[in-house]
């Protein structure tokens, strides 16, 4: 590959689209689009109960508001109160006769200026009465109060092998949620068009979802809505379903008053009114024999999914897929459920489930190799899939035990484990109230969506007379660098600078039907996509030229802004110009859907995952055991991105991860009182990390020489999810360090000094 | 004096800006340059101060850059001043400035949305120098992981640019539709503003008052703003003494208090007070007077025996910070008067002095447990210690038991052992979203532990 400094193409480190744009503030998001003419603003009534029988919304306080120009309550909706993914569960936009969470939305109200709205949606005094909330996650799961029925994965006879097993362990822990805190809040600006037809300015990661949940509320036909979507100040799955009922909400008012309306979410009522990571209870029993084999599992994952379903089935379905992680247990039987309680529907957050899951096999592994006196690294390799142990998940799919193997030994070395595990063991022995940690994980994630009608993309490319290049595909910019590399998978394709491609802002009108950017599958698909739709165009070129120059089509070859078949040459832009006059399209739709993935849900069976992403990490942290105060002093990574289309952008995806992950673990704490009002509505009460958080020394390294092996483009791999999960290194890290045998999540001060003291 | 009726001015990115009459003086600086300015590079990510998306920077007269949370200044604060947003910065070419590029070339951004406030972070630390995670406290990047942004700012250079003209700004009342906001030039003015208008809001650094208006969108019809008054922006430091106004900027505190070796304790906990943008605006006279049970600097204060200056129209009265704090979010203000000034005592030398925090995070967190100490020794004995905690009841307060505990015994393990112990006996904490109260109490008495492991032999 060229990897000359002017090489712009896959595999060249070139930087986030707008960088330049953003540092100097050009950079336009949802809420930086100048103002049309007339512009409404909208703000939402939010429920100041958790749970409780609600009377018809009395919407004249509002109306009186001086400024108000409309109220909108669920009996203003001309088509379906329904913001469910695909209109399957009834989930209202906006309450009817029951309250199910503090914060939930009540009515829309719609003004000249957005104060006036506030003032507006802040006049009306919802009547609710007041009923228990339900608030904790063991309550439901003891009540039976479930979401969806549970998915049970099952391999051999768990219950019997435990029974006979030489040593049995049970355990049980929690993990908290997250809030996504993106820095861009939730935002939406609709504006109306011909015969009310609307244009809707969205910060989401799935335009396409907006179109279909704002269609349904409106009563249109989709062709009547059209979505854009240039850049989202971050996503991180927040903005997945979320930004949909945000954005229909202004589409609705839009409706109604026949102008322009944005709704932007201040901090407290995004963080109140919009679905975070799904908190988990674990409960297990393991059977182990005194090598730390481990010969059988059961487990229950049960997970708050908030008052309604929203996305907890593809989350639960990550977590039970990754319950066993990178490990092998023969006989094994893992129960995921979904709870209901009376909090926000909780939704999708960067891993989808697998965080969680891969949590429970460190649970597992800790405990084993506490009661043997074993470290929990040899455990894990004891029981690490491949190798002498069996390689195929309980679900059918085989992982691939050398890779494993290689992140883990490589990580393990790069991070001198051997001769630090002394050094921390010396500096215990020396201190009486500062304690150091080591900690590791591996890690295999799937790449893929779990619903398999999402693993589809298209794009649009056109090549006009100058040679300039316009890219338009299904994914969204949230700051993760997909339009770069999507644009430099094209400028390769074309053999030119990646500057002649124009990237332009996601929109429905251009590619529909997509799926969300979601589930680090982004450059996966869109990546495809848009090389089909690159070579398709680039075909008909090098026929043209084949003819002109009496050689084969196969022969003609396109680099550095040229096109070349034996001692024949012209420019790219030349051939175009040429095209256009032969009368040869140069624009191309791309389609591309995984080939190979299956899923059986009945029998919880199949090979749902294109490929695996691996990664390891090696943590050390110390600990104040009088205060809990704790810092991640070091960690190493090693990531799998197979051959990196961008290793700079991949090594920031990596980085940020990892220190989200750290957040979700130790300091980000989500706070309900007993009436069930979340209190941590903001960051001066949710604290996610700072630049002092993170570790001083902090080696990262992306795996070389693994392409691949599954047809990805390029024979790349996703990056966006799988490094958040080596922060679970922290968490075995922070057990070392207090030496103790349970350490519920998010690991605060207050939670370690409680397990320091036992 | 009678107060002087007229427009809000101030010098945006070096060109003289006049508002136009009946502009709310308390409009927020973030929605004034997001609305009628139209420059749209200054982001809201919170509206608490905390996210930095929205800092700009304030240069001041003799070439400082301070940060700050344009979600919380107000206009009528603005008057004067000098502000530059990240529409302002340009290179010597007049295209991005360098501070700009490095962010982009130091794949410094990814989302992009917290980038124009780390910029002008960025911009003011290479001038203002320091650790690059003080400057960072308070900014927040949800994407990055921070290391790229950290070495931008270990890289930069001050560009040498000097401030821009101040403008003339002969004003001190901007009046709005229901709104008056004065602007005060002297204390006899402000306490005749004061007698007359008991009401009004006592408007200091506005890092507290200003989320009522960036995130609740109050109103309020009066305002006395106080950072026009020189009595209470003076920063003395004498032989054994440090008197600091009530105006005066905890970034301003900052400095004299990291000058002077007996008080490093205090500037280390300062270091943790918010964050440079917070510090920029907020004064030791907002947390006095808003005697919140966790405000961060009281109980140093208590620990060193500070006594405040009050000024009323009678005259003025002294009084020691331990008594002033009444209750929870009350004091000993009577109607008309403010506070002047503060008198931080050195501690006596030899003394052990210690200003403790306990957080969730370390950085720009509010307090869990806040502990501080003065511990005296004489012949080997504890002569005298002052013991003061905040976090842990309606106020802060000094924690009499411990101290007693304490005297008259060497300084032992032993020692510190029973004062601890008397200390988690005498405190009835609260259980919130920062703590248990069982957590509070333990981590309380372990904060005076630790000194005594920190520190097991002084004097």
């Amino acid at each position: 590959m060229d990897m000359t400094a002017r090489h712009t193409g896959p595999g060249a480190s070139l930087r986030q689209d707008s960088a330049l744009k953003h540092a100097t503030g050009e950079a336009r998001f949802a809420d930086d689009i100048p103002m049309p003419p007339a512009l409404l603003h909208a703000a939402l009534v939010l429920s100041p109960v958790a749970h409780g029988h609600l009377a018809p919304i009395d919407l004249s306080p509002a109306l009186a508001t001086p400024g108000v120009v409309a109220a909108i309550g669920p009996g203003d909706i001309p088509g379906r109160n329904d913001i469910a993914q695909a209109g399957r569960a009834q989930e209202h936009m906006l309450a009817e006769g029951l309250v199910e969470y503090w914060g939930q939305p009540l009515a829309i109200v719609v003004a000249e200026t957005r104060d006036a709205a506030l003032a507006g949606a802040a006049a009306v005094r919802p009547g609710i009465e007041p009923l228990r909330p339900v608030l904790s996650v063991e309550e439901a799961l003891d009540a039976g109060a479930f979401l969806m029925p549970p998915m049970v994965m099952s391999r051999g006879n768990a219950p019997a092998i435990l029974a006979a097993a030489p040593r049995r362990l049970s355990g049980t822990f929690v993990a908290g949620g997250q809030e996504h805190f993106y820095l861009e809040g939730q935002i939406a600006l609709a504006v109306p068009g011909e015969d009310g037809d609307l244009t809707i300015h969205s910060s989401t990661q799935h335009p396409t979802e907006v179109q279909h949940v704002a269609a349904r509320l409106l009563g249109l036909d989709h062709n009547r809505i059209s979505v854009q979507v240039r850049r989202l100040g971050g996503g991180f799955g927040g903005k997945e379903s979320n930004a949909s009922w945000v954005a229909a909400c202004a589409a609705l008012a839009a409706r109604r008053t026949g102008r322009p309306v944005k709704l932007r979410l201040g901090r407290k009522q995004d963080i109140a009114a919009t679905g975070k990571r799904h908190p988990m209870l674990y409960r297990w029993q393991a059977g182990f024999d005194e090598t730390g084999r481990i010969l059988a599992l059961e487990a229950t994952l049960a997970a708050d999914g908030g008052h309604s379903v929203d996305l907890s089935g593809g989350v639960v379905f990550r977590s039970v897929t990754h319950a066993l992680n990178c490990l092998d247990v023969p006989d094994v039987t893992i129960s995921g459920v979904a709870c209901k309680t009376n909090t926000v529907s909780n939704t999708a957050f960067r891993g989808f489930g697998g965080p969680q899951g891969v949590l429970l096999m460190e649970d597992v592994t800790h405990r084993v190799a506490r009661t043997l006196g074993l470290t929990q690294e040899a455990v894990r390799e004891r029981n690490l899939a491949g190798g002498g142990n069996g390689s195929h998940t309980p679900y059918g799919q085989a992982l691939e035990g050398d890779l494993l193997r290689r992140v883990w030994a490589e990580c393990r070395d790069g991070a001198d484990w051997a001769r630090r595990r002394a050094e921390v063991d010396a500096f215990n022995a020396a201190n009486e109230v500062v304690r150091r940690g080591l900690g590791s994980f591996v890690l295999a994630f799937g790449i893929s969506f779990g619903i398999m009608s999402m693993n589809q993309a298209g794009a649009l490319v056109h090549v006009y007379e100058d040679g300039s290049i316009r890219l338009n595909h299904g994914g969204t910019e949230m700051g993760q660098g997909l339009f770069i590399k999507i644009a430099q998978v094209v400028a390769g394709v074309f053999g030119v600078g990646v500057e002649r491609v124009r990237i332009t802002p996601t929109s429905t009108a251009e590619v529909p039907n997509t799926a969300p950017t979601a589930a680090s599958t982004g450059t996966d698909l869109n990546g495809w996509a848009a090389q089909i739709a690159a070579t398709t165009i680039r075909t008909r070129m090098a026929e043209l030229a084949a003819a002109e120059w009496g050689v084969g089509p196969e022969e003609v070859r396109f680099e550095e802004e040229e096109v070349f078949a034996g001692n024949h040459r012209m420019g790219f832009g030349e051939l175009a110009h040429r095209c256009v006059q032969a009368r040869i399209s140069l624009s191309s739709t791309g389609f591309y859907r995984t080939p190979g993935i299956h899923w059986d849900p009945a029998a919880m069976r199949g090979e749902p995952f294109f490929y695996f992403s691996y990664g390891a990490a090696v943590a050390e942290v110390e600990l104040d055991l009088l205060t809990g105060e704790h810092r991640l002093l070091r960690a190493d990574l090693v990531q799998d991105c197979g051959r990196s289309l961008n290793p700079a952008v991949d090594r920031g995806q990596i980085e940020g991860a990892f220190v989200q992950g750290l957040g979700w673990l130790t300091c980000e704490e989500l706070w309900w009182d007993e009436e069930g009002r979340l209190r941590t509505l903001g960051p001066s009460t949710y604290k996610i990390p700072g630049s002092r958080d993170v570790p001083p020394v902090f080696n990262v390294r992306l795996l070389e020489g693994a392409p691949s092996r599954a047809d990805t483009v390029f024979r790349s791999k996703a990056v966006g999810e799988p490094p958040l999960m080596l922060a679970t290194a922290v968490w075995n890290a922070l057990r070392d360090a207090a030496g103790c045998e349970r350490l519920d999540l998010p690991a605060t001060p207050e939670r370690l000094l409680t397990a320091a003291r036992g | 004096m009678t107060p002087i009726a007229g427009p809000i001015v101030f010098t945006l990115n070096g060109t003289p800006r006049r508002l136009p009459p009946g502009i709310s003086p308390t409009a927020t600086l973030l929605d004034w340059l997001r609305g009628p300015a139209g420059l749209a590079g200054t982001k809201e990510g919170c509206a608490e101060g905390d996210c930095g998306a929205c800092t700009v920077v304030v240069e001041e007269e003799e070439g400082a850059r301070v940060p700050v949370n344009a979600c919380l200044a107000l206009l009528g604060q603005m008057h004067g001043r000098r502000i530059r947003t990240v529409e302002g910065l340009s290179g010597a070419d007049g295209g991005p400035h360098p501070v700009q590029r490095a962010m982009a070339e130091g794949d410094a951004t990814q989302c992009g949305f917290c980038t124009p406030g780390i910029v002008m972070t960025a911009w003011a630390h290479a001038r203002e120098g320091g650790d690059p995670h003080d400057a960072l406290a308070g900014n927040l990047c949800r994407c990055t992981g921070y290391r790229p942004i950290v070495e931008v700012l270990e890289a930069l250079h001050d560009d040498g640019v000097p401030p821009p003209p101040a403008p003339d700004a002969p004003a001190t009342r901007f009046e709005a539709p229901g709104q008056v906001f004065d602007r005060p030039t002297s204390l006899a003015d402000l306490l005749a503003l004061r007698a007359a208008h008991p009401e009004a809001w006592l408007l200091a650094g506005g890092t507290d008052l200003g989320l009522r208006v960036s995130e609740r969108r109050e109103v309020p019809p009066r305002v006395i703003l106080l950072s026009g008054v020189p009595e209470l922006n003076l920063l003395e430091a004498g032989p054994g003494w440090l008197r600091v106004g009530a105006a005066t900027s905890y970034r301003r505190l900052l400095a004299a208090c990291a000058r002077d070796v007996a008080l490093a304790p205090f500037a280390a906990l300062l270091r943790r007070l918010g964050s440079r943008q917070i510090r920029g605006m907020g004064t030791l006279g907002g947390n006095l007077g808003t005697a919140s049970p966790i405000g961060d600097a009281l109980p140093p204060l208590i620990a060193l025996g500070a006594t405040l200056r009050i000024a009323g129209a009678g005259g003025e009265r002294e009084m020691a910070v331990e008594s002033f704090l009444t209750g929870y979010r009350t004091n000993a203000l009577l109607p008309g008067e403010v506070i002047r000034d503060v008198l931080i005592p050195h501690p006596p030398a030899g003394a052990l002095f210690a200003a403790e925090k306990l957080s969730k995070r370390p950085d720009q967190d509010i307090t869990t447990v806040g502990l501080s100490a003065l511990i005296e020794m004489e012949g080997g004995l504890v002569a005298r210690a002052r013991i003061a905690l905040g976090g842990t009841g309606p106020r802060a307060e000094r924690c009499g038991p411990a101290e007693a505990a304490l005297a008259g015994r060497p300084w032992s393990r032993e020692a510190v052992e029973a004062a601890a112990a008397a200390l988690e006996a005498a405190i009835s904490p609260l259980s919130d979203l920062r703590g248990s109260a069982a957590y509070r109490r333990l981590a309380a008495g372990n904060l005076l532990r630790r000194l005594w492991h920190r520190q097991p032999e002084f004097a």
